[in-house]
């Protein structure tokens, strides 16, 4: 750990390789999290399967960037699970047509993974949000949860556990003789998420939707007094935190790794990153995703890789016990 | 006979099943102890969840805390517990029965208390969040305890340590085991119940419907909420002490921190069951154990989507579990007197003065 930390104060360049990269991955953590204070702070559903949704749309830009068969025909005659077997194209199957889907790039791939995530978010919200909205807070939080649990296993049959890359196929740069590398993907990756937060935040401010949302956030019964369809705002919300969330991880899947089980590590990111930063604080979400992704590179390069993920927990409870500090100062008791 | 000789002879059967169990059923024997495993983790789990309101998703640290504690206590009375773990199978272990059974039950005791200490630690640190905070910042804890303990090189990392083997037969140590889990679960039930009955429970149940309220009329809510944390604690590390010995091999992510699968199956169970009950979690535990150990095998591969799939209908749609439901639809097998005088007053809504008041006469 020492040998480590002393290499980074003799070769001062790797610390730009580190910042650059978390710079990278952070601005798309900054661009989940902010999904997740949307929904959480319209409708007051804490999304735990936030992480499960980046995957899901890293895992929709992959599986579009490679070349598959396409399969459509009669499952094995193995009638007692004829859907896992479909799953698993299976070599006792009678196919009507078989054809081999091409290759799309993954940056084209994006906006797949947002139209698709838009829908399933909607779906989801129809389904199962719109149930848990009004009640206690630990049920959204349950519920969300096993949905988690469902995605990411649902991925894990579809396309297994391995780690799975996005190939872009760009260059890669070197600077500094070589010490530092930087694929050309990560600048478009993180131009691509600047632009797409831009795009939401010009949505939120500008459109009659984005106002009906801010209007409905403020006050869902004042809104609705005002003609405002509160239900079909919180869906379109859900269905637009899905949609972001498809993108930053069509994102993730050409510049880092995708992995059915690494849902849930990218939902304690967003809620670290939203717990850090308070809702509605805008500034405060990109600070706290770029902060949360240097972070995250330094203490796997000073500690080893094993404790990169305690990082992230670990600044959770960090972050909760100072902000727990920070709150009782404000507790006074009733005179 | 009375309600209270009816309690009595539920008791003694239930008694007399559960040790006549493993005789009748030896083949089953270890699914068996762990059903009374996951009993204990359903009323430890709504000790707070259920009674206090308190839903956390990281009880299960403490049955990492006390398996993990248990293992170093067992292994540190003889050996270095370092080059124990470092060079596993390189030096000779060896423990006489002698040795086996003072570590054994050194390592248990020892378990129970280094986990009410680590509960009384958390207490200042995870009771100040509320709701959702409080059940994120659990998770977090046991999540970051897990992969702490996989970068501990002294309890072997991730690879894990083997614990001392049994000496003696195979369903020997198969009873024994059976007999520490079912008396630990039926210990936790009763102490659970005695502490309910009395000035506890209600503290709880205040907490539970307002916090606030409850600090204002005079419960010291922290120290009602810590000792509810610490004997929660205290049963769940002795469990995993127990637990560990019997898989023989313990490792931080799947087996001491499993948070998403012991962690979330207490709460399911307390849902299912309907929590905030004294046997809504023993029945929950008992139904969810049965169903999992008759269909998980069937499901190829399903069985975590089916579980995921679970937990969405139950929170959604039965919320109060079995037991709530039975006291919704049979108040009077538990007790509860429904006034039916004021459910009809009540149905037929309040009296309404229809004579016109002043001033509206004129609209």
């Amino acid at each position: 750990m020492m040998d480590n930390l002393s290499l980074l104060v003799q070769v001062p360049v790797l610390n730009i390789q580190l910042l650059l990269d978390g710079i990278f991955v952070g601005s798309i953590f900054a661009l989940a999290a902010y999904g997740l204070a949307l929904v959480w702070g319209v409708m007051n559903v804490k999304n735990l399967a936030q992480g499960d949704f980046v995957i899901m749309g890293g895992y929709i830009a992959w599986w579009l960037s490679i070349d598959v068969n396409i399969w459509i025909g009669m499952p094995a005659f193995n009638f007692d699970f004829l859907w896992i077997s479909a799953l698993h194209i299976s070599t006792t199957a009678i196919p009507f047509l078989e054809f081999m889907k091409p290759a799309i790039h993954p940056i084209f791939g994006l906006p797949v993974a947002v139209v698709v995530m838009f829908g399933f978010g909607w779906f989801i919200y129809i389904t199962i949000i719109s149930r848990v909205i009004g009640k206690d807070m630990f049920t959204s939080l349950l519920a969300t949860f096993g949905l988690a649990l469902v995605i990411s296993q649902l991925l894990n049959l579809a396309f297994g556990p391995e780690v799975q890359v996005a190939e872009s196929g760009f260059e890669v740069n070197s600077f500094f003789d070589g010490m530092v590398t930087v694929a050309n993907i990560r600048f478009i990756s993180l131009i691509l998420a600047g632009l797409l937060a831009a795009m939401v935040i010009t949505f939120m401010k500008f459109s009659r939707m984005g106002q009906a949302i801010r209007a409905t956030a403020q006050d869902p019964r004042a809104a609705k007094v005002m003609g405002i369809d509160t239900e079909r705002i919180y869906a379109f919300t859900f269905a637009l935190n899905a949609a972001i969330c498809g993108a930053a991880g069509a994102l993730i899947s050409m510049i880092w790794v995708i992995q059915p089980f690494f849902g849930i590590a990218h939902s304690i990111r967003s809620f670290v990153i939203v717990t850090a930063a308070g809702l509605g604080n805008l500034p405060g979400v990109i600070i706290a995703g770029l902060g949360l992704g240097v972070a995250e590179l330094y203490s796997g390069f000073v500690f080893g890789a094993e404790l990169q993920q305690f990082t992230v927990v670990g600044l959770l409870v960090a972050i909760l016990v100072w902000r727990q500090i920070q709150q009782s100062r404000h507790r006074q008791p009733v005179q | 006979m009375t309600f209270k000789q009816k309690q009595l002879a539920l008791y003694g059967i239930l008694a007399v099943a559960g040790i006549a169990a493993p005789f009748v059923f030896p083949a089953y024997t270890f699914q068996i102890t762990v059903m009374w495993v996951m009993i204990l983790f359903a009323v430890t789990w709504d000790i707070m969840g259920g009674q206090m309101g308190y839903n956390s998703l990281g009880n299960i640290f403490f049955f990492g805390a006390g398996m993990y504690t248990c293992a170093i206590v067992q292994i540190g009375l003889y050996y270095d517990v370092a080059q124990y773990t470092a060079s596993y199978g390189a030096i000779k272990v060896d423990f006489t029965p002698e040795q086996y059974f003072t570590g054994l039950v050194l390592g248990i005791i020892a378990a129970a208390l280094v986990c009410v200490v680590f509960a009384v630690i958390l207490a200042h640190v995870v009771f100040g969040l509320r709701g959702p905070y409080f059940a994120i910042g659990t998770l977090g804890v046991t999540l970051s305890a897990g992969e702490l303990t996989g970068a501990w090189e002294y309890v072997g990392g991730g690879g894990g340590i083997a614990l001392p083997v049994f000496p003696g037969e195979p369903d020997d140590r198969a009873l024994m085991f059976y007999f520490m889990g079912f008396g630990l679960a039926v210990a936790t039930f009763l102490f659970v119940k005695w502490m309910f009955s009395g000035r506890f429970g209600l503290a709880a149940n205040a907490i539970r419907d307002d916090e606030e309220k409850a600090e204002g009329m005079g419960i010291r809510t922290m120290r009602v909420k810590t000792t509810g944390f610490a004997v929660a604690a205290f049963f769940l590390g002795m469990s995993g002490a127990v637990f560990g010995n019997m898989i023989g091999f313990i490792e931080p992510l799947e087996v001491a921190f499993p948070s998403v699968t012991f962690g979330i199956f207490m709460v399911i169970m307390c849902l299912l069951g309907g929590k905030g009950t004294l046997w809504g979690p023993v029945i929950g535990a008992t139904l969810f154990h049965a169903f999992k150990e008759v269909t998980w095998t069937y499901m190829l591969g399903w069985q975590w989507v089916m579980l995921g799939g679970l937990i969405i209908v139950l929170v959604v749609f039965f919320q109060q579990g079995v037991l709530g439901w039975m006291q919704e639809k049979w108040p009077e097998l538990f007790g509860i007197e429904v006034d039916e005088g004021a459910i009809a007053t009540a149905l037929a809504g309040p009296e309404i003065d229809e004579r016109p008041h002043r001033g509206e006469a004129a609209q």
